[in-house]
């Protein structure tokens, strides 16, 4: 079988399954799943460049996807003029403290001797501005949080235009790739530090930079609402509600024999899978020219044999850092295609099995190495995920129903359907390694 | 990329994922010995073969000891003389020849059973558990003996005093000198028919290979035979009671030490004149 | 007497808890790093094993109970235990035949393992949660306090109280035992050499007929152990919860890399050193600094460091800075 027909089969084969669920069940359904799974895919595209490309082990994907949320809030809502008069400039100050004193370190740590004196100095140093940056910090924050707390108690975000500015559609469309720019962000500082010294603990690394990101959008309050979630983003698509009410569009529907209602609905999740899609095959060019770009087989040169790339004179440190921003980013930008399409930001749902592992679950079944297998197998396993927390508990019902009514065991069975997901996304992880490690679509 | 799809490179280097130093060697597979009497004690008889799928780098190659002999191998680099050594330990496939052991055909037999069968085998390098101390070392040399081996671990000590006075030392921490030490006394506490040295003295200085030379003479006076693979053609010349010469896999010239370090052809190809 | 009353008053709040979830965190790291060590990767499955042999003694405990069989003031998880390792060891020898062996025949490369054992993750988490259920689970029974704040106070006449939980108490004895056995067996038996000398050199192991499949399977056998008692411990003492246990994977992976993965030593000193680290900056120190400082000079606010929350900042932030001065972890080794 050659790598198109291959490559062909496989695409056919998952627009058969989203096609199939929308002609076999519904189509709200099947757009959802085609919605997320663009955004799946677009993740997916990101870790196979880390991954696939570069050989790095990137366990934190969740902080990344969680960032580029972040910047979709910060980006599209209004801010809240009286937090920012409460305490907004006291925030900065504290920041700008901890910022100064950060660089402060790093330069002491760099021109002094090193000895006892050094780290004398940096211990007064840290404990000093620490402290310095609690006092300054921790006022403004209860200012601003006090600031009517059941609608706001944060700063709001960047939307100049107030509460006009919730209404122009292309604000998200702007703060995705912001979201990009700030999980890029994030990388080169993990980079920096975790590639740069010891290129060899990136995973835990990364595992750990993950968890500490969704714990300061959890605690945040003045940032992002934390756990109160921060809802009703602005969107870049109409309201259901603004489409039922246009006299154009319902005419529009009835001619092609919907309700209105229905209409409305898919027409919005059409319009959201269009733009997800302009920004997957824009982003799946690029990397397939990287790819197969001078720059694409130095990287896996690399990849293959550090140790040889390195005597040929190419900095392999930097080239990582590069790659791991650019993936970061991508992860960044589907995060935050993620939020706007949730339309709020919910901190306690970025869960590590559901955003990194799936992930990874993703590319490596879809061909580590492979765009197009990891975006495919993106699309794939999220369809799957999604069919087994929809139709398992149907299943288990059907496949219980010999089992007495009353029976404890099938109470049981029926009440776990909805965790099977994760046994069947390791069973089918383990399937794929153990029979075609290379994923679907292996790397060329 | 390697034809092993579990073998790719990729993602190796993250040490808080992955443990490097897994095992390579890759033995035959085990089977069954058979008797082969009136043959030389230990003989690799016309081996042919190489590494997994590669080329033949051995060419109908035969190498043999007998009792209360030193054999030694030379021979130009990459003339496949660790190879020719290995082969006779089960380290690569044999496709044609035969390894006969003390009357037994062990063509068929992985390195282990050609341990228990009593080969003892010291390679090249990380030849020693350099965490454990250097009496533990020698525990695990005698591991597949169950019964009391104190009596052998005396007699490496009084062959190798420097072990005894270091013995709760960890071996990574000794010199080089006294590592290769610590690998020929695990390998000795088999109590071996026959002990095989992969290149014993490499990387150490001259003074300390002086040194080893002589304990690996008093290990043969104690009436194990010994096969040897030597990059320092000269002194093991001397010191063997039969040598092979060795070019590009197959036997360029075979007798005693002696009566090479006397060949003229020996002497200008290699020995240096 | 102001400065006794600090020292209580820390010891009941931070140090007695850090030294208990530093014992857990200890022998969740040991089995981690006899993984790493001995069948070279790092295994992610390993908070699910935990939760898996924990939720097998949660529901062998209920059977027990619903017996009428306690330990009377000891919890009766302590009972049910053995039954939780065993199925654990039968798991992980079964995963061990079906899944790992097959790589390990393969040679295949380490990090092949690793992404393998994501996926081993993901089939227990599944296995552990349709077995028993997402809720938190309180399984401790049998007497509560070893002894309380009023009997301290009456016997010491302090005004600060010292409280120790039977679980705390239990847990580091357990620890001390389970980490005294294991170090122990690595260095006196026969098997527990074995062990060393395949974790430091393959090859040469195998030629001095060290079978590996026989180090495999008792090295399964006692990450199963480890797991389960690492597990019940912290459920006894805390609570138990799948998604919880999952999440310990982080300050175990952290100590058992700050500690220098793959040494044992290395991870009971990291295991401690994240549990007091996490549980210091967290705490709110107000009352100990009032008690130590001069009259007046107490601080104001709680003199919390940085809120609960943030506890796997603090186990990342002590990696870090181990990483960046000392790259090989506290203790040098990669072998046990």
């Amino acid at each position: 079988m050659t790598d198109t027909l291959r490559t062909s089969l496989f695409a056919v084969f998952v627009a058969l399954l989203i096609l199939g669920t929308g002609f076999l069940d519904n189509w709200n359904l099947a757009l959802v799943i085609l919605n997320y799974g663009l955004i799946s895919a677009i993740m997916a595209l990101g870790v196979n460049l880390q991954w696939g490309l570069a050989g790095l082990f990137n366990v934190g994907v969740m902080g990344f996807v969680a960032l580029g949320g972040l910047a979709s809030v910060l980006i599209t809502m209004p801010p809240v003029t009286e937090a920012w008069a409460a305490g907004g400039g006291r925030v900065l100050l504290g920041l700008a403290i901890g910022a100064a004193a950060i660089a402060v370190l790093v330069t002491v740590y760099k021109r002094m001797a090193k000895g006892r004196t050094r780290n004398l100095v940096m211990i007064v140093l840290s404990i000093a501005s620490f402290f310095a940056f609690r006092t300054v910090f921790d006022g403004g924050v209860s200012a601003i949080e006090s600031v009517n707390p059941s609608l706001s108690g944060y700063l709001g975000g960047l939307n100049f235009g107030g509460d006009a500015g919730r209404d122009w559609w292309w604000m998200p469309i702007i703060a995705w790739p912001v979201g990009g720019l700030l999980a890029a962000g994030a990388a080169w500082a993990i980079g920096k530090v975790a590639l740069g010294l010891r290129s060899d603990y990136l995973a835990i690394a990364t595992l750990g930079i993950a968890e500490i990101i969704v714990a300061v959008l959890k605690n945040e309050n003045w940032m992002s609402r934390g756990v109160l979630n921060v809802t009703g983003l602005p969107r870049p698509v109409p309201y259901e509600t603004d489409l039922q009410v246009d006299p154009a569009f319902v005419t529009a529907a009835n001619d092609l024999g919907i309700d209105a209602t229905t209409a409305s609905t898919l027409a919005v999740k059409l319009l959201y899978a269009g733009l997800f899609s302009v920004f997957l095959i824009v982003l799946l060019l690029l990397a397939q020219r990287a790819l197969h770009s001078p720059w694409g087989r130095m990287m896996r040169a690399i990849r293959d044999n550090e140790v040889a790339a390195e005597a040929m004179g190419k900095d392999v440190t930097r080239r990582h850092l590069q790659i791991f921003i650019i993936g970061s980013a991508i992860c960044g930008l589907a995060g935050a295609m993620m939020t706007t399409l949730d339309g709020q930001m919910t901190p306690a749902a970025y869960q590590p099995l559901r955003f990194t592992f799936l992930v990874w679950v993703m590319v490596i079944v879809g061909g580590s190495g492979n765009n197009i297998g990891s975006v495919l197998g993106g699309m794939l396993i999220w369809w799957l995920w999604v069919a087994v927390g929809e139709y398992g508990p149907d299943l288990m019902i059907w496949a219980t129903s010999a089992l007495h009514a009353e029976s404890a065991l099938k109470a049981s069975l029926i009440d776990s359907a909805p965790q099977m997901r994760f046994l069947v996304m390791g069973t089918v992880l383990l399937l794929i390694l153990r029979f075609s490690p290379r994923g679907i679509l292996p790397e060329k | 990329m390697t034809d092993n799809p579990y073998r790719d490179d990729r993602g190796n280097n993250d040490r808080s994922i992955t443990k490097s130093g897994g095992g390579v060697a890759q033995p035959v597979t085990s089977g069954q010995s058979s008797p082969a009497p009136g043959t030389p004690f230990l003989i690799g008889d016309a081996m042919t073969g190489g590494y997994g799928k590669g080329p033949d780098i051995l060419h109908s190659c035969t190498i043999a000891v007998e009792p209360g002999e030193i054999a030694v191998i030379v021979g130009p680099n990459g003339a496949g003389k660790s190879t020719a050594m290995k082969a006779m330990f089960g380290m690569l496939d044999v496709r044609s020849g035969r390894v006969m052991l003390d009357g037994e055909d062990i063509t068929a037999l992985s390195p282990q059973q050609r341990v228990v069968k009593g080969m003892g085998f010291v390679p090249q390098t990380h030849n020693i558990f350099t965490s454990m101390t250097v009496e533990e070392n020698l525990e695990m040399g005698a591991f597949i003996r169950r019964d009391d081996f104190r009596d052998t671990m005396a007699q490496i000590y009084d062959l190798f005093p420097i072990l005894k006075e270091k013995r709760l030392q960890p071996a990574g921490e000794l010199s080089g000198g006294q590592r290769q030490q610590v690998a020929v006394g695990r390998a000795l506490m088999t109590k071996p028919k026959v002990l095989m040295l992969d290149e014993p003295t490499a990387g150490v200085s001259p003074i300390v290979m002086d040194e080893l030379f002589d304990r690996i003479i008093e290990v043969a006076r104690t009436g194990i035979p010994i096969l040897m693979v030597e990059q320092n053609a000269r002194q093991a010349l001397e010191i063997a009671d039969k040598a092979y010469v060795l070019v590009q896999g197959a036997n360029a010239h075979t007798g005693t030490g002696k009566e090479l370090l006397a060949n003229p052809e020996v002497r200008r190809s290699f020995l240096g004149g | 007497m102001e400065f006794l009353n600090g020292l209580v008053f820390l010891t009941n709040f931070v140090i007695v808890p850090a030294l208990a979830y530093g014992a857990q965190l200890a022998i969740g790291a040991l089995g981690v790093t006899l993984v790493y060590a001995i069948l070279r990767f790092s295994n992610f499955a390993h908070g699910d094993t935990m939760a898996f042999g924990t939720a097998v003694t949660i529901k062998v405990t209920a059977v027990l109970v619903a017996m009428g069989i306690t330990l009377g003031p000891l919890p009766t998880a302590l009972l049910a235990m053995p039954v939780g390792i065993l199925a654990t060891g039968l798991l992980v020898l079964g995963t061990d035949w079906l899944i790992y062996k097959f790589y390990r025949q393969q040679k295949a490369k380490p990090v092949i393992l690793v992404i393998v054992s994501l996926g081993v993750m993901f089939v227990m988490n599944g296995l552990t949660r349709v077995f028993i259920g997402v809720r938190d689970i309180q399984f401790a029974d049998g007497a509560r306090f070893l002894m309380t704040v009023r009997q301290f106070k009456d016997w010491t006449g302090l005004d600060e109280g010292l409280a120790i939980k039977t679980t705390q108490a239990i847990t580091l004895v357990t620890a001390a035992i389970t980490v005294a056995a294991l170090f122990w067996f690595l260095n006196k038996t026969r098997t527990g050499k074995s062990m060393r000398a395949f974790s430091d050199n393959e090859d040469l192991a195998l030629l001095s007929g060290i079978d590996p499949d026989r180090v495999v399977r008792v090295t399964w056998l006692i990450v199963a152990a480890l797991a389960t008692i690492a597990g019940v411990l912290y459920g006894l003492d805390k609570s138990f919860k799948a998604f919880t246990y999952f999440q310990l994977l982080l300050p175990i992976f952290a100590a058992a890399i700050v500690g220098g993965i793959g040494n044992p030593v290395g991870a009971i000193a990291g295991g401690f050193l994240i549990a007091f680290a996490e549980v210091t900056v967290t705490y709110p120190l107000k009352k100990v600094l009032t008690y130590w400082l001069p009259d007046g000079m107490g601080p104001d606010g709680l003199v919390q460091l940085l809120s609960g929350d943030y506890k796997f900042a603090v186990s990342f932030m002590i990696l870090l800075i181990v990483l960046l001065f000392k790259p090989t972890g506290l203790f040098k080794g990669q072998n046990i």
